[in-house]
Formats: structure tokens, sequence, C-alpha cells
């Protein structure tokens, strides 16, 4: 795993010498914060789960980055169209026949393999923002609660009580069912949104209508989101507010957003970051669950878990192909998140980092 | 008993209204009230508090554990939290301009803008006090900014290593970039003390200050603590429970007993001529290093619970003076000489 270590050093270092660009001497004001990163890498890189789960990660994002480029088959052709055998076939290994399509095909007889690219990058796109629409949300509202105390701590734990008491998926699948027609209506209205969206996902503009129900999912999962991020944060303040440091941060002045921003968010956040990389492999496959109830884009959008429900029909005797390697698809994306979390919770906690930079340390003397 | 306490309090709003404060003195605490609301009861951990602080001068509050004294210090910024509620009293403050405000009666802004600045506090525990996560010139830089919007980190880091500098830490120019784990423990409250300093404040309050340290740091903190007050002519507080500590660097003494003051007076009234029993038992508690001694002096009995606290005087319980108007009625601060006052009914017989 050594190399690991030597190309993330390398990345901090292109990124202190940027900064040492833009305003002289930031290398040597900030060294410490550049050798704790250093250290952070190579306790990082010392974790082989954390870097299988980062590998996969970093491969599934170049997928989702490139995938709708790279895809050799575009998503609105149906090859059954032509000829009524392309349906279902099953996958071809290339020893046995050749010409054919490698991972089999579709209902529609579109590659199966080139399907997954775009599924791929809508997946990522979904979970990924998310979590990072959902949890700064519930992070500030927790913040704010945990924080102030009394009337409004209460209205917002109320509040979440609420969200929380509802299944997710139930609360979901509410929002996602009445939220498509506000948002087709805005996306065919606005250009410029529709071409955004469109490209963020990797689909034509002309499938607004599917790119809305894809934003509704999004939406809906956002609001069913935050309410786990504002209890445990809230938890989290609510220890660390009666540190006394804080006190003493009140004492010296400073106003209550500083206090907020400055001492308590940084002290409670490494175990949010880790929860948000297991969010991410969660709002992964909750998206597909989604879209195989029917809630999200239709036909012809390659959606991972919408390809899937289609293929149902047909399960076992000709679809098995479909399901089983979509399955693995989604399984890997969810997997590498939550191997990435597993390995960055050890490098996050100080008291399991100390003990490996310590080896660090004895080996650096050495050589 | 009631309506004369409510009495004493009008009288004191009269006194707000023209917001006095004598000759020299930045800080006047008059009839201060305390209670939590628990679910146990109501703790009266402050009751009824007076004391005042002049320019350049270190008054100490001393006192058991649990007597009240943080709190107090506490509720001077209103830094009670709930459950915790300031019920009475008023709270003076010179300003820099030279204006008197009532700081429980201030807009939190116009408070948090007195914070840190005009007031500043030193805790016990320089450990915990400071934020794992930032470094010493950023607390530094963090006070200064919170008061002057305009402030420019290169510069506030220059104050801060001058800062560093004042308060005898070696290589300030290295130390000013760590963070508070590289640092010993005495070194660290020497920063707090730094960051404590950095709007040169005019009343510090200093909360157990040394309690954490060993005693050759404890000499050298106390030391470093009388020579920035002399160079910054500011008012100081000190809470302690150690009276070698008091003895060492108080001008004035104030003696708390389960959230009231039984005893004040100079160092030298308080040393020399202990009026209250609890005075004098305290100082008899503390060992003398150049005797040898079979047995440690204590005060029997525990401090009485606060939620219900004796009738009449609070130290009655575990007095062995005590006599029978003490558990009837409160016994008044009686004065025995210029300055020097304890509440006890025993001197009223004089």
């Amino acid at each position: 795993m050594e190399f690991i270590y030597r190309f993330l050093k390398k990345l901090i270092w292109i990124y202190a010498g940027m900064r040492e660009r833009i305003s002289g001497g930031w290398i040597q004001k900030n060294s410490s914060r550049i050798r704790e990163w250093e250290l952070m890498a190579y306790a990082y890189s010392k974790s082989p789960i954390g870097v299988i789960g980062g590998l996969i990660v970093f491969i599934t994002f170049i997928l989702a980055v490139i995938g709708p480029m790279i895809s050799w088959e575009p998503y609105w052709e149906y090859k059954i169209v032509i000829n009524e055998t392309y349906r279902y076939m099953p996958p071809c290994l290339p020893p046995s026949c050749s010409g054919s399509p490698l991972l089999g095909t579709d209902e529609w007889g579109r590659d199966l393999l080139a399907m997954s690219l775009y599924g791929v990058r809508i997946s990522f796109v979904i979970s990924i923002v998310v979590v990072l629409l959902g949890a700064p949300l519930g992070i500030i509202l927790g913040l704010i609660a945990g924080y102030k105390g009394g009337l409004i701590d209460e209205v917002i734990m109320r509040l979440t009580d609420i969200f929380l008491a509802f299944p997710g998926l139930v609360l979901a699948i509410a929002f996602a069912s009445i939220l498509p027609q506000r948002i087709r209506g805005l996306l065919e209205s606005n250009d410029l949104l529709r071409a955004f969206f469109a490209g963020l996902f990797g689909l034509r503009e002309k499938e607004y209508a599917q790119i809305a129900a894809l934003i509704s999912i999004w939406l809906a999962m956002v609001i069913v989101w935050w309410p786990g991020y504002a209890r445990i944060v809230r938890g989290s303040v609510l220890s660390v507010r009666e540190m006394p440091f804080i006190e003493a941060a009140k004492l010296s002045g400073l106003s209550t957003w500083s206090i907020l921003f400055k001492h308590i968010l940084p002290n409670v956040i490494s175990p949010i970051l880790v929860m948000m990389t297991f969010d991410i492999a969660t709002a992964t496959l909750f998206a597909a669950a989604l879209s195989f109830l029917g809630l999200g884009p239709q036909e012809p959008v390659p959606e991972l878990g919408f390809i899937i429900s289609k293929a149902g029909y047909w399960f076992p005797e000709s679809s098995s192909h479909v399901v089983i390697y979509l399955g693995i698809v989604l399984l890997t994306m969810a997997l590498g998140w939550n191997l990435l979390g597993d390995a960055l919770r050890d490098v996050l906690d100080p008291r399991t980092r100390r003990a490996i930079e310590y080896r660090l340390e004895k080996k650096e003397k050495r050589g | 008993m009631s309506i004369d306490l409510r009495r004493r309090r009008s009288v004191g709003d009269i006194v707000e209204k023209r917001l006095d404060l004598g000759e020299g003195e930045i800080l006047r605490v008059k009839d201060l009230v305390v209670k939590f609301y628990t679910y146990a009861g109501v703790v009266h951990a402050v009751s009824s508090v007076s004391f005042y602080v002049k320019e350049g001068e270190t008054i100490s509050l001393v006192g058991e554990t649990g007597c009240g004294k943080s709190v107090t210090t506490r509720a001077i910024t209103r830094l009670i939290e709930s459950p915790g509620r300031i019920e009475g009293g008023s709270v003076l403050f010179r300003r820099r301009s030279g204006q008197v405000v009532d700081l429980l009666k201030l807009d939190p802004e116009t408070l948090r803008q007195i914070r840190g600045n005009e007031i500043a506090y030193i805790f016990q525990d320089p450990t915990s006090s400071l934020d794992p996560l930032y470094t010493i010139g950023y607390h530094i830089h963090e006070t200064i900014k919170a008061h002057s919007k305009n402030a420019v980190k290169k510069e506030t880091l220059k104050k801060a290593i001058d800062l560093l500098r004042q308060v005898l830490i070696p290589s300030p120019e290295v130390r000013v970039k760590n963070y508070p784990h590289e640092m010993s423990g005495g070194m660290r409250q020497r920063s707090v003390i730094a960051i404590s300093l950095s709007n040169t404040p005019r009343l510090l309050i200093a909360d157990e200050p040394t309690t954490n340290l060993d005693v050759t740091i404890q000499a050298q903190i106390l030391d470093l603590m009388r020579k920035l007050q002399e160079r910054y002519r500011m008012g100081v507080i000190l809470i302690t429970h150690n009276l070698g500590v008091v003895a060492d660097v108080a001008d004035r003494v104030y003696v708390m007993y389960a959230g009231k003051i039984v005893e004040e007076g100079s160092v030298e009234q308080i040393f020399y001529n202990p009026q209250h029993p609890y005075t004098k038992l305290l100082l008899r508690a503390v060992p003398d290093p150049t005797k040898r001694i079979e047995k440690l002096e204590s005060i029997p009995g525990i401090v009485p619970s606060l939620i219900n606290p004796p009738p009449g005087c609070r130290f009655q319980p575990r007095c062995p003076f005590a006599i029978d108007k003490c558990s009837r009625v409160e016994p008044p601060m009686i004065e025995v000489e210029d300055g020097h006052g304890a509440a006890c009914w025993l001197l009223e017989k004089k």
C-alpha cells in the first residue's frame, strides 16, 4: 500500500504548492496542518479495506463522469424493433461466442453493459447529492437545536420526530408521487435548468419528464434524509457545548454563529463524515428501490432499479442475468462507500490514528 | 423577614437608577441572587452576595467547593445557563469609556462586546478551556477579531507573539503555531492568560487558575499575574480555595460559605484577625509545612444542602460557638473595623 501513501502525499503537496503560489509562505505557516494530512494519508493507506473501498469509489466516480460519453449504444434506440430475438439475450463470453453483447441485453435489446454506464451516472449523482443536501440541512438544524436548547430545541426535535415516525420509504413514496408534475412544469418553462439537469444525469433534454421524475426522487429523499443527521448532531452538540472551551469562547465575546461553526461543528464533524459516506451507499440503494417501485423515471431512461424491475416480469427464465449483473453493480457501489466509511472512521478517530502515526514516525526515523 | 428583604431590594433599585460607582471602583455587585431550578428542588446557589473591585486591585473569593464562588463570577457576565436563573441584584461595571452599566440589564450584543474585551476570564483547567482544533495564535486572533472587525491576521499574530512573550513563554514565534496538546500544562495556562489579555481587559476573573498546576508552576503563574496586573492596572477577581495563594496575591478577601459572603476584609485583617468562626476554622485547617502534626485539622460536618439551607446562619449546624439565635435569625454583616465585616451574631455583643 506504499504507493497509495506516496500518491496521496503527492496530492497533498500539489495542493500545498498551489496555495503557496497564491499566497507566499503558506506552506511554512501551515506546516503542522500539512503534517496532519500526511499522517491521515498514511493511516488510510495502512487499511487494506479502506484502500479497496477508495478504489471502488474512485472507479465508480470515473465511470459516472465518463460513462454516458463512452457508452457505445444510445439508450433511446430499441433494437428489438429490428429483430425480436434481441430481447433478453443471455451473456456471451468471448471464447464460446463473439459479436453479440458481452453481458447480454435488456428488455428492449439494448446492450446491458452500455446501459449500466448510464445507470451508474444517475445513481451516483442522486446518492451524492441527496447526502450533500440532506446532511447540511440536518447538521444546521441539529446544531441550532443542540446549542440553543429550550423551546427552539423542542420545536426542531419534535419536527424531526414527526419525520422519523413515518417509515422513510413510505414518506419518500408520498413525496415522489406528488412532486413530478410541479417540477415538470418548471423544467418545461426553463431552458437553462433543463439543460443543466440533462447534463447532470447524462440524459437527453427531450426526456425532461423523466428528469422531473428523477429530481422528485431526489427531493423526496432529501426530505426524508435530514432527520437522522439532526438527531445525531444535536446529541454530539449537547456534549461538546458543555466543554470549557465553549464557555471560554463565549466569554471571549464570540458571536453565537462563530461559536457554532468555528468551535462546535469542527468538534462534532468526524462521526458525521463517516455517517455521510455510509449514507451515500444507503441512498444509492434507496433510489434504486424507489424507481424499482415505479416512482422514478420511465422508458427509456436506463435507471438501474428500473431496469431490474422490468426484468422482474421475465425472471428467472430469461432475465436472471440482468438482475444478477445490475444487482452486482449496485452492490459494488454501495460496498465501496461502506468500506471507505469504515476506514475513514479509523482515520478520523484520534486514538487509532495515533497508534498508526507512531509507526510512521518510527519508520521515518529509521529511513 | 420577607418584607425586610423587599425593602432592601427597592433601595437597591434607586441606586441602580443612578448607576453610581464609588471612586476608582470598576465593578460593584449588589445583592446578587442566583437560583437553580432542578428536579430535586430550587438550589439557592448564591444568596444576596455583594462585593466591589477597585481598579488595579486583586480581590479574592475564598471558600469550599460548591459554595457558589464560580457561580457568582459567571453571573457577573450572565453566563448562567438553564436551569439556573439570576433572580435579583445588580452588577455595575464601569466601561472603558467611563460609562457605568448594569451588566444584568444589558442587551446581549453589548454584553458580548464587553465579554473578552473589558472583562476576561481565566479558567481552572487550561487543557479543556482551549479548543484542541486550533493553535494558540488562532485563539488570540479570534479573541481580538471578535471585538474589532477589521483586525488583520498578520497583525494579530504579531500581537499574539508579543503576548506570549509577555507571559514568559520561550520562543513565542514557534509556540504561536502550536496546538494545545503540543504544550505542557504550565505553558497552556500561560497561553490561556495570554488569550485573556489579548484585548487588555479592565477586569480579569481568574477561576482557580493554579489548581491544576504543580506548586512551582503555581508560584510562577501567580507572580506573572501580579506583574501583568501592575502593568495593565486591571482589577482582578481571584477565585480559589487555596489560602496560601490568597495571602500571596490578594488585596482584599471575601470568604464565602454556602452561597453567602460570611466575612470580608483586607488580607491582613482576615489572616491576622479573623472574626467569623468559619474563617477561623478554615485558617486552622491550613497545614503549616514547618511543623510536624499528627492529624490534619478539618471542620466537622458537611456543607449544607443548598436546596434546603438551614434557617438562620448557614454555618450554624457546624459552628462550635453557635448560640440559640443563630438557628433562628440570619445574621447581617456586622462591621468590626474599617472595611472588615463578618456575618455572625457573636459579634453583636461587642
